[in-house]
């Protein structure tokens, strides 16, 4: 667990970066700290890993207090991955992931194999190991940034904006891998990011900073969605946010119902669309095993009839849901209604 | 033509005292000194001042008063103080003139390496001297290098002017050839002097080829 008491950060010209921050990140979990420019998210971050000391307050490792560590020694001990991937130029890209464990003199033969072995993990072809950094594509670099971090299997991960230079479509499947990591390995991970969408994408809890460096609410993304604590916070998450939570629930309880005969289906089982006077009318599907009821209700609204096919992950019918069914579940998870006793906060 | 034919096809000018090879090997003696003391200050300094950032102030003022020196006018001022019989009036101009190249290059270098790559080395636990040396110095190579090569073939093009104080080395040829109105010595010592300079050039590109990673290379 990593614990900000009262910690502020004020520079010599009077600016304050940090205003007296005080959080708690849970171990195994994803924290993402976001909000605008100026909002003190990196400084916060790099406070962890002694990148910046605090000007005062207390930043404790599991009870340890960070300014009792020489850090490098710390550093060594927590992955970080920053924007650009930083990877070292001249050095190929197996020995770029061994950086942190040559540091810390394991032999090369270990330091390569343990390289290889993170290189597989993040979804890299072992090809590319013997490469230069300037050969690999943004996204590849990126994941060799990550590889680099977690090499010597550090329990704290910091990410500062790792996928904010990389393509929107290469960016949604570096978010995906990091999830599909995060489920293997349970890092303590401290994510930056100025994109509430992957805030909210990302993190088991976030931390919404305003600027000046003050902590305006933190909550998990549901949470967040339907409550949050003020104007700064609702503006910040934007538009659609009610459709936004229903993100957050499985479509796995949808009730589905038989195909009806009007939906044509091919010889393997997927749909072909909707039977209509005059030729196949569009469909939208939707996997209750994986997706969200987000995902259903999309796929009820691309039909003519409100009718949401349900798929298995090889794509065939299993059966279909209706709005009245999507409706169902919405009503279930309705936002909860406010008790008398919380009447002073600002309405959702 | 014939003025090249004249000097390199008599014999008397490759044996002996002023013969050729001794002249090269002087020429090469005085420019190897001056080049490698010269390398010896501003390499270090360069580094140090473009990793701290401390003494940008002295990178430039230093360059550009060494620049505006005469390398001939020094040459006098240090024969007038140290007197003839010593190699020091021809090392010390060579040296100022070879240390502005090395050192502004030098530093550079490092300071233009991406700031995002040296917060990477300090953010995975490198210390001052590891980020130094294992990273900024390796990315600045070829602009080092660079700083070196320019400075090395100055060296080898000005070492010439040892011979305005009786000095060796190619520019005699030069300087006696102009006394006595020689001038196919005047041109074959030309020449000499160019091919060093074309040759100090080649050695530093294939340096560059075995010392500079791939990976900087590629993307300069």
């Amino acid at each position: 667990m990593i614990t900000f008491e009262g910690v502020t950060k004020r520079y010599r010209d009077g600016t304050v970066a940090v205003d007296d921050l005080s959080l708690e990140v849970p171990t195994g979990a994803i924290t993402v700290f976001v909000g605008p420019s100026g909002c003190g998210k990196t400084t916060s971050l790099r406070m962890i890993n002694r990148m910046i000391d605090a000007t005062s307050g207390r930043i404790a490792l599991d009870g340890q207090d960070v300014r009792e560590i020489d850090p490098p020694t710390l550093r060594r001990g927590i992955g970080y991955v920053i924007q650009q991937a930083g990877l070292f130029p001249h050095r190929r890209i197996v020995d770029n992931v061994a950086t942190v464990p040559y540091l810390l003199g394991w032999n090369k033969k270990k330091a390569r194999a343990r390289a290889m072995e993170l290189l597989e993990l993040v979804g890299l072809d072992a090809g590319l190991a013997n490469r230069y950094p300037f050969q690999l594509s943004g996204g590849q670099q990126q994941r060799v940034g990550v590889a680099r971090a977690l090499a010597a299997d550090p329990p704290v991960l910091l990410m500062d904006e790792p996928f904010s230079a990389v393509d929107p479509v290469v960016r949604a499947s570096l978010q995906d891998e990091l999830l599909r990591l995060q489920s293997e390995l349970r890092k303590t991970i401290v994510f930056v990011t100025h994109d509430i969408d992957e805030a909210v994408k990302l993190g088991d809890t976030v931390a919404v900073l305003r600027v000046g460096g003050r902590l305006a609410q933190m909550a998990g993304p549901a949470t967040l969605l339907t409550e949050p604590a003020d104007d700064f916070v609702r503006g910040f998450l934007g538009r659609d946010r009610g459709i936004r939570r229903l993100s957050f629930i499985s479509a796995k309880e949808v009730r589905l119902g038989p195909a009806p005969p009007d939906l044509v289906t091919g010889e393997d089982g997927r749909p072909l669309g909707w039977r209509t006077g005059d030729g196949l009318a569009a469909y939208g599907t939707f996997d209750p095993e994986t997706d969200s009821l987000r995902a259903a209700l999309d796929a009820a609204l691309l039909s003519p009839n409100g009718v949401a096919v349900a798929v298995d992950e090889e794509g065939r019918v299993r059966g279909v849901a209706g709005r009245d069914a999507i409706d169902e579940l919405l009503a279930e998870y309705a936002p909860p209604v406010r008790g008398a006793g919380s009447a002073e906060e600002a309405p959702a | 033509m014939n003025w090249l034919a004249d000097f390199f096809g008599d014999s008397a000018h490759w044996s002996g005292p002023d013969g050729i090879p001794v002249r090269l090997l002087e020429h090469l003696g005085y420019s190897a000194a001056a080049f490698l003391v010269a390398a010896l200050i501003a390499v270090p300094l360069g580094m140090l001042i473009g990793h701290t950032g401390r003494g940008a102030l002295l990178v430039v003022v230093a360059a550009n008063a060494a620049r505006a020196l005469p390398t001939l006018g020094l040459l006098v001022l240090v024969v007038l103080l140290a007197g003839v019989g010593t190699v020091l009036p021809v090392l010390v101009p060579l040296i100022v003139l070879a240390v502005p190249p090395i050192l502004v290059n030098t530093y550079e270098g490092l300071r233009g390496v991406d700031a995002d790559l040296r917060d990477a080395a300090y953010g995975m636990g490198l210390r001052g001297p590891q980020v130094l040396f294992r990273t900024l110095t390796p990315v600045a190579l070829p602009l080092i290098l660079l700083g070196l090569r320019l400075s090395a073939i100055q060296v080898v093009s000005t070492a010439t002017v040892a011979a305005f104080v009786g000095l060796g080395g190619l520019g005699r040829f030069i300087i006696d050839g102009l006394a006595t109105k020689a001038y196919s010595s005047v041109i074959g010592g030309a020449v000499l002097v160019a091919a060093l300079a074309l040759a100090v050039q080649f050695g530093f590109l294939l340096l560059d080829r075995v010392v500079v990673s791939p990976g900087v290379r590629q993307t300069r």
